[in-house]
């Protein structure tokens, strides 16, 4: 039967985004606490967030300085979005899901997987060596936001399943032009499956602006389109982010379906270690938007809480020594492995002709060796 | 007792969905309406809608989701509504569906089937008779299927959905209500053998989906001429049984490759080229491909213009057998 009326528990005004991000930490690091996003922070978690944004950005850099020394291809940095994309990831439990683009090193980490495995990709010696199963983290994705579509499928099956699950999707501003973050959406609201789509809005997409991407007044102002709540809020304040994630991810998990955040935030590296910058931004740009550095604020606020002490800064250091470490023993040199290794995983099942190609590889090996 | 393709599929579906509760069914219209070919007829009211559903209209989507699905611990069956419609989810097949376990080290499966309605032949509107296995035939991590007799229809399509591979499922739509005396459930050959529908010593003609009929029928109209035609049924393009294919181009020593896709670097291309490598010094003629012109696909009132009948395979058996 059709029904030319829109369902009245549905009014669009609900779902939009605040006139403002939200913003609890300020951009001196004080707290205002904002009605609606209440804090559930013990001081053990404001620690860790701060622990995990550090390590993020000592891995991040490890990254570089090996894609500097020719150990990596290539890198995408996500200096500067570490309070937004640890404070989405901290909101999620254990049994929780997240699918990432390739920027997504950050909440990697908070899933607990080895960031060095991560770098694989990057390197070249496989397309993944981390088992999503193991942390609930799926593979890098590099089409952009074709990732969403798995998260929303995944939420559906949790739903269908009778879990309570949560699934979020990192996605870029640039991917919001996507069709297929637009259908993941769209399948999640009208199966009202606990996804929740994550954008961290860093301004650009390689060179093109927010402004060549949309006439959306935000981002967040599309989820009403779904019929989905849209989030906004300061994405380089980690509690910020965390609190709007915590709403979103909670809400997911009673029922309450799907919504969007946009963290508004900003990419301090370049694209990738193979991008010039220079060609699209100006450094004064850069320069506001360091004093807006997500890190040197929470830290005002934890010093100010007085739970940054010199004793927690070295635990810190010496872990993101070991991380840096433990990456550099992973990455520096790893071969590329057995390349009969290439035919293995394809199929369960592989086709005959594997045989003879093999077969091929095995004779062009045993003439002129594997390098 | 006589079956149709139509009932073979859904049977297939049905028993598979009876069978496992992690095999689910979703598309454009497959609940209530049971799918536009009603391949999916009760299949809603018989599981319930959490196993049949009906999705938004995105074909991407579909795909997409499937895989998340399928991620989660699901055997998710989908339908694209017809062969032109599935080019949406090109991306997704290919660059995760086809690719997920490789990427993964082969730490996650996706045991995924896409369901297509494909080819000509029924004067249906544009984009509607479109023969698009070829693209996915070249996609490594794929297994492309296409029966075209009833009982395959039953038994591949089972084994496509208990295949921890994902497939894509070409269904010969202009078969849909080809009848064929079976009892299901059914089991055929496994994927990768071919089947010998017709053994003859004149020629073979190598065929899947739509064209074995049509194949059949023309082996028929070959006993008029004298000739003995061999019917191969490929079944299943990847994998591809090319023992098969070269015995029996070593008995008849000449090759005919039938579709309705286009022949420029169409399937037939692959099995000429596999009979050069394997079966060259077998051969009393060049492998001959028989298809759709390289033109896209015409209006209705012309598609019997297009598509290869009788007449066009008899005129290239003439010609093979005059080299
Ligand atoms: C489908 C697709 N088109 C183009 C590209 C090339 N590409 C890689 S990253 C990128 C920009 C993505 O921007 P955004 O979504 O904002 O994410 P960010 O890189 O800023 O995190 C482009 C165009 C791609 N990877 N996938």
């Amino acid at each position: 039967m059709s029904d030319t009326k829109m369902p009245l528990d549905l009014d669009p005004a609900d779902l939009l985004p605040p006139a403002e991000p939200v913003q609890l930490l300020d951009d001196e690091g004080t707290l205002h606490e904002v009605d609606g996003y209440p804090l559930d922070l013990k001081d053990s978690d404001f620690r860790d967030l701060y622990r995990y944004m550090v390590l993020a950005r000592r891995v991040d850099k490890q990254a570089i300085n090996l894609q500097r020394q020719g150990q990596l291809g290539v890198y995408a940095s996500l200096l500067g979005q570490e309070a937004a994309q640890i404070g989405g990831a901290y909101a999620l439990d254990q049994q929780d899901w997240v699918f990432p683009s390739y920027r997504e090193m950050g909440a990697a980490l908070v899933r607990g997987v080895d960031p060095g495995k991560v770098l694989h990709l990057f390197r070249g010696t496989w397309l993944s060596d981390h088992d999503p199963h193991e942390h609930h983290f799926g593979l890098l994705s590099i089409p952009i936001g074709t990732q969403a579509l798995h998260a929303a499928g995944f939420a559906m099956a949790a739903k269908l399943d009778g879990s309570d699950l949560v699934v979020m999707s990192y996605f870029g501003d640039g991917a919001t032009s996507e069709g297929d973050p637009h259908e993941a959406m769209n399948f999640a609201a009208v199966y009202e499956a606990a996804c929740v789509f994550f954008v961290q809005n860093n301004q650009y997409a390689i060179s093109v602006p927010l402004s060549k991407q949309t006439k959306a007044p935000t981002i967040a102002h599309k989820a009403v389109g779904y019929g989905m709540p849209g989030y906004r809020c300061d994405g380089n304040d980690v509690l910020a982010t965390y609190a709007v994630s915590r709403k979103a991810v909670d809400r997911a998990r009673a029922g309450g379906g799907p919504s969007l955040i946009e963290a508004v935030t900003y990419r301090m590296e370049a694209h990738t270690t193979a991008d010039d910058p220079t060609r699209y931004r100006t450094p004064a740009e850069l320069e506001q938007w360091k004093r807006r550095d997500p890190i040197a604020r929470f830290e005002t606020f934890l010093e100010s809480e007085g739970l940054l002490d010199d004793a927690f800064r070295a635990e810190i250091d010496e872990e993101a020594q070991a991380y840096a470490k433990r990456m550099r023993e992973e990455i520096y040199d790893a071969p590329h492995g057995d390349p009969m290794e290439l035919f293995e995983h394809v199929y369960a099942d592989p086709p005959a002709s594997y045989a003879e190609q093999r077969a091929l590889l095995q004779r062009e090996l045993d003439e002129h060796g594997t390098s | 007792m006589a079956i149709t393709m139509a009932q073979a599929l859904n049977t297939a579906l049905h028993d598979a969905m009876a069978e496992d509760d992690k095999v689910v069914m979703f598309g454009e219209d497959v609940g209530i309406l049971g799918g536009v070919f009603r391949i999916t007829d009760k299949l809603q009211e018989r599981f319930g809608e959490g196993r049949c559903f009906d999705t938004p209209l995105a074909e991407s989507g579909i795909v997409g989701t499937a895989i998340g699905m399928a991620m989660y611990g699901y055997k998710p069956v989908v339908e694209m509504q017809f062969d032109g419609f599935t080019y949406p989810a090109f991306e997704q097949i290919v660059s995760h569906l086809a690719k997920m376990r490789n990427r993964s080290r082969g730490t996650v499966q996706l045991p995924v089937v896409v369901r297509i309605p494909f080819g000509g032949g029924i004067g249906a509107v544009e984009h509607h008779s479109e023969s698009p296995e070829n693209y996915f035939a070249h996609v490594a991590g794929l297994k492309v299927v296409s029966p075209g007799t009833p009982s395959d229809g039953y038994s591949l399509l089972r084994e496509s959905i208990s295949s921890a591979d994902p497939v894509l499922f070409f269904e010969p739509k202009r078969r849909y209500w080809l009848k064929e005396d079976a009892d299901l459930p059914v089991r055929t050959e496994p994927f990768g053998r071919a089947v010998v529908r017709r053994a003859g010593t004149t020629a073979t003609l190598f065929a899947y989906g739509p064209m074995v009929r049509t194949c059949m029928e023309t082996a028929s109209a070959a006993e008029d001429e004298g000739w003995d035609l061999e019917v191969v049924d490929l079944r299943t393009l990847n994998p591809f049984d090319s023992a098969t294919v070269v015995e029996s181009v070593k008995k008849t020593g000449r090759a005919i490759v039938v579709h309705e896709a286009q022949v420029f670097s169409g399937f037939g291309a692959e099995v000429a080229a596999q009979v050069a490598e394997r079966a060259f010094y077998h051969l009393e003629a060049p492998v001959l491909r028989v298809g759709g012109f390289d033109i896209p696909y015409p209006a209705a009132k012309l598609e019997e213009f297009f598509l290869p009948d009788v007449d066009r395979i008899l005129d290239a058996v003439q010609r093979s057998l005059s080299f």
